[in-house]
């Protein structure tokens, strides 16, 4: 026997189901009428949005396939991406064989922080969020290290225009000029007068061709099974650890990929600051598209940059327009990615407990009908 | 005494007080030996580190009721601090100069501490097992939130709000006039010219520490910890678990509210906007270098984790730059303090979580 769903119960969880799409979809058809921006503007946008931030929310899919959660330790990924870019910079390769370079340079170290990351994940089992949040922090106090203190004295940085007036250390912002718009500008083209970069988005679909076929392999099945159950995985021959260990070190290093996307669309980096935010805006970005911490596919990714930047793009204007003050909106779009993230996880903890009352429900009439 | 008893007691000791512990204790000993030697005077920075403490030690406080209570550490302090807050703006908008400011704003932010509080415990009580990360994005949210209404509430006293448009509170506003050191100065002893000891601040810490001591050995307070070390025991034993958790954040949200009151008395300044972001972050550490864990934490862990995260805080800018002419003070806070909370995360004997 299994129990019977009517019509308004299967609304009921499609909305429940969906609360964070429709609620910004609600929040976005607000936003845009009040920031009067024409809809080719919009557009425009959004595609650079996609091309910007997809490669680096993809790489949040595969640990959530693993079972671990929201990667917040992508950052760690982030800051090799830098570390690469800021090597490249500084010995002058520029264009594509610069981005090739920086991307060669970033993956032994992504590997290594990935590797590290997984290891103390292993050691934090059924807290991983919060763990790689922390761990993200602390590798931000390594990476200071490294780059405010390391660079120029310990390790050899020779451009003047890289380093500190004091003779060693990275400066605040480092101007990518030699990379920048490389791989958008590679092969642009315009339809209605919006330019659309189809290099970078063909390479964002190989990802996702190769996320979709991982997904396939004997190493991917391995990680649902991890993700469904560990003990389960374990008794079926699965190393458990070395699995979780692997679906990190491939996300750190996809991120540094895109860190470096990203960042050669930008044109500039904030050495201190550009990783601490990508953490949080590509997870935000990944909840708005309705995924959540145990669920995730690419429909999530695309739906949610459109969504989350919409609302992004539109806030200030809108808060401008509304309030008299771009401030307020800019406060408004910060405390929606926060609200978002929270709500999502929320709602998350709930359905799992829902989820487990629901199983215990049908397993009791199960057995009634058997006795 | 011979040398295997030494070493085998030298191992008890660093087993029971913890290997991280004991290199932070020494590292920030030898910072206090190598100070003269670097031309930092001792009595200063003893005289800081004290001043830190007490501006500090409420909120690191703060984190022992949910700790007991098994919701773990509380990562959503920056909600109480913006009970706190509130307490404190709506204090100089009444605008009674002077000491009895500080008691008002006491007395205003009680209100909001219990309602978000309680909303917050609410919260809490139905993610049981996610509490923490879900914390740390109710501190964030929250934060956000008020950045909104600090600029939209109606404030009209001419210290807080910005000058020129009249409405919007500013991002830092000055307590002169109202309850600076209205703690600080209480009672306070000047032992050398350099060196004062903010006797009322301490003692006031220590009101609370007692209260807080206190509470734990009532029956309540045991309940707590009973719902804190086995949530199905707690109940089978007739404890209202949800109950007691709430009770748990509320007193750590008050506590939360205050201390962030006795920060301004000390500091000068109300810090709104982003101002109480990352505060849960050094108030988590601090706690966890006193000898504390996931699920377990008593007040001398708060003093020890609170002097020495304040100590290292203090004496690392001074004393390095001197040194090697370098600052690299904000490094290792970070290190430092992050990479406790990653140990603290880590240990398999609290996995149980």
């Amino acid at each position: 026997m299994t129990l019977n769903a009517t019509k308004g119960q299967k609304l009921l969880r499609f909305l429940a189901n969906n609360t964070v799409p429709i609620l910004f979809l609600i929040i976005c058809a607000f936003g845009i009428p009040l920031s009067g921006y024409s809809a080719n503007y919009l557009v425009s946008e959004i595609i650079i949005r996609l091309v910007r931030n997809s490669f680096l929310i993809v790489s949040l899919l595969i640990p959530i396939l693993a079972g671990m959660g929201l990667n917040f330790g992508m950052t760690l990924g982030a800051m090799a991406g830098q570390i690469g870019l800021i090597f490249i910079s500084d010995w002058g390769i520029v264009g594509i064989p610069g981005m090739v370079l920086a991307m060669i340079i970033s993956t032994p170290i992504s590997m290594f922080l990935g590797w590290l990351c997984g290891k103390i994940l292993n050691m934090a089992k059924g807290r991983e969020m919060v763990t790689s949040y922390i761990i993200g922090f602390f590798m931000n106090g390594i990476y200071q290290l490294v780059v405010l203190y390391g660079m120029g004295a310990v390790i050899p940085i020779r451009s003047k225009s890289l380093v500190l007036p004091r003779g060693y250390g990275i400066r605040n912002t480092v101007n990518l000029i030699g990379i920048r718009k490389s791989l958008d500008n590679l092969l642009m083209i315009r339809i209605l007068g919006i330019p659309i970069p189809v290099a970078t988005f063909i390479l964002i679909a190989l990802l996702c061709l190769f996320v979709l076929w991982f997904k396939k392999t004997k190493l991917g099945q391995d990680m649902r099974a991890v993700g469904q159950d560990m003990e389960v995985a374990r008794a079926a021959g699965i190393p458990v650890e070395h699995t979780r260990i692997l679906s990190i070190v491939i996300s750190t290093v996809l991120a540094g990929y895109g860190m470096i996307i990203y960042l050669q669309n930008i044109g500039t980096l904030n050495t201190y600051n550009s990783h601490m935010q990508i953490g949080m805006f590509s997870v935000a970005a990944l909840l708005v598209g309705g995924a959540t911490v145990a669920k995730a596919n690419i429909r999530n990714v695309f739906l949610g940059v459109i969504l989350f930047h919409l609302m992004f793009i539109v806030s200030p204007m809108a808060g401008k327009n509304l309030i008299g003050q771009a401030q307020l909106g800019e406060y408004f779009r910060v405390f929606v990615s926060y609200g978002v993230i929270t709500i999502s996880l929320v709602l998350y903890e709930m359905r799992k407990k829902r989820e487990q009352a629901e199983a215990g429900l049908s397993l009791a009439a199960a057995q009634e009908v058997e006795a | 005494m011979n040398g295997a008893a030494v070493v085998s007691w030298g191992k008890r000791f660093v087993r029971s007080f913890g290997l991280p512990r004991i290199i932070i204790a020494l590292f920030l000993l030898s910072l206090f030996i190598l100070a003269p030697f670097a031309g930092v005077n001792v009595g200063t920075s003893l005289s800081d580190t004290l001043n830190r403490f007490g501006m500090n030690a409420i909120m690191v406080l703060a984190m022992v009721p949910m700790i007991h209570s098994g919701c773990g550490l509380n990562f959503g302090l920056p909600l109480g601090i913006i009970a706190g807050l509130l307490g404190a703006t709506i204090s100089l908008q009444v605008n009674i100069p002077g000491p009895a400011s500080f008691f008002l704003a006491i007395l205003f932010c009680t209100p909001f501490a219990l309602i978000l509080g309680w909303g917050y415990g609410a919260l809490l009580n139905r993610v049981k097992g996610g509490e923490m990360m879900i914390a740390t994005y109710v501190g964030f949210s929250s934060v956000a939130f008020m950045c909104i209404m600090w600029l939209l509430l109606p404030f009209n006293n001419p210290t807080m709000v910005w000058g020129f448009s009249g409405r919007g509170l500013r991002t830092t506003i000055s307590v002169e006039g109202y309850y600076l050191h209205v703690l600080n100065d209480f009672l306070s002893i000047q032992l050398t010219k350099h060196l004062v000891i903010p006797t009322g601040m301490l003692l006031f810490f220590a009101f609370f520490a007692f209260i807080i001591w206190a509470f734990l050995h009532t029956k309540t307070g045991t309940a707590m910890t009973a719902v804190g070390s086995n949530p199905v025991f707690a109940r089978a034993s007739g404890i209202n678990v949800d109950r007691i958790r709430t009770l748990s954040v509320v007193m750590s949200t008050w506590l939360g509210a205050v201390g962030i009151l006795v920060y301004q008395q000390s500091f000068g300044f109300i810090q709104l906007y982003m101002g109480p972001f990352y505060m849960a972050l050094p108030a988590v550490s601090a706690i966890l270098i006193g000898g504390a864990s996931v699920n377990k934490a008593s007040i001398l862990n708060v003093i020890i984790g609170t002097f020495l995260f304040q100590g290292i805080v203090t004496m690392t800018p001074s004393v390095m730059n001197s040194m090697i002419h370098t600052d690299m003070s904000e490094v290792i806070r970070i290190v430092v303090s992050n990479g406790m909370i990653l140990y603290a995360l880590t240990r398999k004997t609290e996995a149980a979580r």
